[in-house]
C-alpha cells in the first residue's frame, strides 16, 4: 500500500468545520464527567488522557488499545547523562539572547525537580520554549498576526543543579489563538521537557499562571482530567524569587514519576552521573 | 527491600505542541554515532495516523545500549564528539512523517533481546508514549521474551523493527487504527 502524500503541515492545525467555544466548553465538560465515572466504576485512569476529542488534533493521533503494561528493562531504568558544560549559563536567560531587550514582563522561573519520593533529580537537561509576550511563536508555522519581537526567540536550556533546582529568566508570555475551535485561545504557558533519573521518567508538559481566565476553555489543559492535577501545573507566584526593579518570580517544582523499580535504580545509581 | 510509598503526585505531560522544533532541536541530535563510524546504521521509518496519513510534526528519542551491550552511562547525547558513545537520539519527522537515526546495533543484556527504548511525541497526542523497536536478528531471543510472548503476534510485529539488505533498520510508527504500535506503561 501507498500511503497517501502527506499534507502540507500547516493545512493540519486548520480544520475546515469548526466548532464553538461553548461547543467544546460542553464537551470538556462531559468528558470529565465521563471519567470521574469510569474511575469511580474502578477503572484507573492516567491523569493526562490520550483519547480527548475536544482536542481536535488529536482525534487521529491517539492509540485506542489500553497501554501494555511491562516490567521496565535496564535501558528505560537508566536517563542520558547530562552535566553542567552541556548547557552554557546564558541559555537559561531568555532575555539577553539579542542586541536589545525583549518586551514584556521580565520573570523569574525556578523550581526543583525530584522523582515521586521526593529525591532530587540532578544533573539533567531541562528544554523550556514558549511564545513572546504578544503571544506569537518564532515558528514559521505561526504565522497569526502578532508581531514577532527581534529581541525574544523563546527557548532556553537548564541543567538542574545538585538539589534538582533550575531557574530560568525570561519574559511572561501572552496567551496564544489556534485553529481547534472558533475563537479558540490557549492561556498562556511555557512548555517544559524534562530529563528523570529514568527514562520512564521523561516529562514533556507546560507551566502555566495563575488565575488564567482561559484555564477552563483550553481543551490542551483539560486533557489532564483532575483539577488538582491541572493545578499542578499552575506556577505559584512567589515574591522570594523576584529581583527589585527587574523580575517578578513564579515557582514551579516538578515530579517525575517512575516504576517502583527506578526506587531501587536511583538509589544505587545517585550522584554516579556526571 | 520494599519499596516505600510515593510521597508526591507526579507532574502531568502535556503535548509538546506544534512548535517544538526551535525548543528541542540541537545539532546532531539524530546521531547517536557519527553516520560514517565503523557498524554505524541507519534506523528509520514513518509515524503515521489513525487516517495512515504521515504525521509530519512528531518526534522520537530513542536510549540504547553500546553494540556490545553496556550500557551508556557518560554524558556526550547534547554535544556530540562523534566518539563517545551516549546511546541518546532524538529525530523529527519530516513532511513525509519519516525520521531517521545513526545508530549500532544495540548489543543484547544476558536473557533478553537487543532493543532501542522510544518515546514518541506529536501535535495533537496530549501526552508522551512509550514504546520499544527490538532487533529482528535473534528470533530465539525475541521468541523467549515473556513480555513479547504474552502479545498476540500482529502486536508481536509492531515492535520488531525490518532488517533491509543494506543492513538499515526499518521500523513505522501507527499512533492509531489497524496495526497500531504497542505502546507501553510500566
Amino acid at each position: 500500500m501507498t500511503p497517501p502524500p502527506a499534507p502540507a503541515p500547516e493545512s493540519l492545525t486548520d480544520t475546515p468545520v469548526r466548532a464553538s467555544q461553548a461547543d467544546i466548553t460542553a464537551e470538556i465538560d462531559a468528558l470529565h464527567r465521563s471519567f470521574e465515572q469510569r474511575e469511580l466504576s474502578g477503572e484507573r485512569l492516567p491523569s493526562t488522557v490520550h483519547d480527548f476529542p475536544a482536542y481536535r488534533s488529536s482525534v487521529l493521533r491517539h492509540p485506542t488499545k489500553n497501554l501494555k503494561l511491562v516490567d521496565p528493562e535496564t535501558i528505560e531504568l537508566l536517563s542520558p547523562a547530562f552535566g553542567q558544560r552541556d548547557v552554557a549559563a546564558i541559555e537559561s536567560d531568555l532575555t539577553i539572547q539579542h542586541a536589545g531587550e525583549p518586551l514584556g514582563e521580565r520573570m523569574t522561573v525556578s523550581g526543583r525537580v525530584t522523582d515521586s519520593w521526593g529525591r532530587p533529580v540532578a544533573n539533567q537537561l531541562i528544554e523550556v520554549w514558549q511564545a513572546n509576550s504578544a503571544g506569537r511563536y518564532i515558528h514559521q508555522r505561526d504565522q497569526h498576526p502578532a508581531p514577532l519581537d527581534p529581541n525574544f526567540t523563546g527557548a532556553g536550556r537548564v541543567i538542574t543543579d545538585d538539589a534538582g533546582e533550575y531557574t530560568f529568566t525570561t519574559i511572561k508570555p501572552g496567551p496564544y489563538p489556534w485553529k481547534n475551535h472558533v475563537n479558540a485561545w490557549r492561556p498562556a504557558h511555557i512548555h517544559f521537557s524534562v530529563f528523570g533519573s529514568s527514562f520512564t521518567q521523561r516529562l514533556v508538559t507546560q507551566m502555566y499562571f495563575p488565575g488564567d481566565p482561559l484555564f477552563a476553555l483550553d481543551p490542551i489543559l483539560n486533557t489532564i482530567w483532575r483539577q488538582k492535577d491541572r493545578d499542578s501545573l499552575i506556577a505559584v507566584y512567589d515574591h522570594e524569587l523576584t529581583s527589585p526593579e527587574w523580575t517578578t518570580g513564579y515557582r514551579f517544582d516538578i515530579v517525575v514519576d517512575g516504576p517502583d523499580a527506578t526506587w531501587f535504580e536511583n538509589d544505587d545509581e545517585r550522584g554516579e552521573q556526571s | 527491600m520494599s519499596v516505600p510509598a510515593r510521597t508526591l503526585r507526579a507532574t502531568p505531560g502535556q503535548t509538546v505542541g506544534p512548535f517544538f522544533a526551535y525548543g528541542v532541536e540541537y545539532d546532531r541530535m539524530n546521531q547517536v554515532v557519527h553516520p560514517f563510524a565503523p557498524g554505524a546504521v541507519l534506523l528509520g521509518g514513518t509515524v503515521y495516523d489513525g487516517a495512515g496519513a504521515p504525521v509530519p510534526d512528531a518526534f522520537l528519542e530513542i536510549f540504547a545500549a553500546d553494540s556490545d551491550g553496556r550500557m551508556p552511562r557518560v554524558r556526550g547525547a547534547f554535544r556530540r564528539d562523534d566518539h563517545t558513545f551516549a546511546g541518546f537520539g532524538r529525530a523529527f519527522t519530516n513532511d513525509d512523517g519519516r525520521y531517521e537515526f545513526f545508530v549500532r546495533n544495540p548489543g543484547a543484556e544476558a536473557g533478553h533481546p537487543a532493543l532501542f527504548a522510544a518515546i514518541v511525541f506529536a501535535r495533537g497526542l496530549p501526552d508522551k508514549l512509550h514504546t520499544r523497536i527490538y532487533l529482528p536478528d535473534d528470533p530465539d531471543s525475541l521468541a523467549s521474551d515473556p513480555f513479547l510472548a504474552s502479545l498476540e503476534g500482529a502486536e508481536q510485529a509492531t515492535l520488531i523493527a525490518e532488517r533491509r539488505p543494506d543492513g538499515s533498520l526499518q521500523h513505522d510508527i501507527r499512533l492509531q487504527g489497524e496495526n497500531e504500535t504497542v505502546f507501553l506503561a510500566f
